[in-house]
């Protein structure tokens, strides 16, 4: 029984005809927020070049990060990872066997999200 | 020969060591590991508010500190290569853009690989150069 409608692959057009449940939602999050560390690397590795360099770059850089823009960046790469984090973590148990199920999916979701949340929420009030 | 298309060929010798199972269990080690660097250097800030460039320096100058930040650098690009390779491969896929996929597949990985080998020679210097 052959059913040649039956999509092949994922591609951009077929992601904007899916339905979103929260267990997609936290998927799809947990790849933009490694993108988003992807480039974050190379902040991290500026500022720590600045922060190396000397005592000058290092007060430069302090300063970047005590202004509003570096305050946003920086809080903005640790919400990344902070997500990034948790929802790695939700893997984890999930390669361990909890939370395989469709409910326990949906459920590990929902809490990844919360614990993520209260640390994006606790990142912004160390760094503003 | 099985049917082996150049674009199936492709995706396969770019993956990160050509096998799905040890490119799990490096996605998962390195995960590990940059998971607990991460709770230790938020621990370290959080217990050093005020911290100078004379502390930060000594710390960075001692060699197990150099020889930690460069292993976690190692695992952030290994496990970025794995993750950047999948979602590469996800979207970027023959069903998506048809036969073209193949070359916005290789510019993509190609672009990839280059900004981690930056990463990673910029690293060093950090670490070691001067």
């Amino acid at each position: 029984m052959k059913n040649d409608s039956r999509p092949i692959n994922l591609g951009f057009s077929d992601l904007l005809h899916f339905r979103w449940p929260i267990v997609a939602l936290a998927s799809i999050t947990h790849r933009i927020t490694g993108i988003l560390l992807f480039i974050g690397i190379g902040f991290g590795l500026y500022g720590l070049d600045m922060s190396l360099s000397s005592e000058a770059e290092f007060r430069a850089l302090a300063s970047i990060l005590g202004a509003l823009p570096g305050k946003i960046i920086l809080w903005l790469l640790m919400s990344a990872l902070a997500y990034h984090f948790v929802a790695g973590i939700k893997h984890l148990l999930l390669d361990l066997g909890i939370g395989e199920t469709l409910e326990g999916g949906r459920r590990a979701a929902m809490v990844s999200i919360f614990f993520s949340l209260t640390l994006i929420v606790l990142a912004g009030l160390w760094v503003f | 020969m099985p049917d082996s298309s150049a674009a199936k060929m492709v995706t396969q010798v770019t993956a990160m060591s050509r096998n799905g199972i040890s490119d799990w269990l490096i996605q998962r080690l390195s995960a590990l590991l940059l998971a607990f660097y991460t709770v230790s250097l938020v621990i370290w800030f959080l217990m050093t508010p005020s911290l100078s460039y004379d502390q930060w320096q000594a710390l960075f100058d001692t060699s197990w500190v150099q020889v930690c930040a460069l292993v976690g650098l190692l695992a952030a690009c290994a496990h970025a290569w794995i993750g950047v390779w999948t979602c590469g491969s996800d979207y970027l896929s023959d069903h998506s853009l048809g036969a073209r996929a193949v070359i916005f597949r290789f510019v993509y990985q190609t672009t990839s690989i280059l900004i981690l080998i930056v990463y990673l020679l910029w690293g060093i210097n950090i670490l070691w150069g001067t």
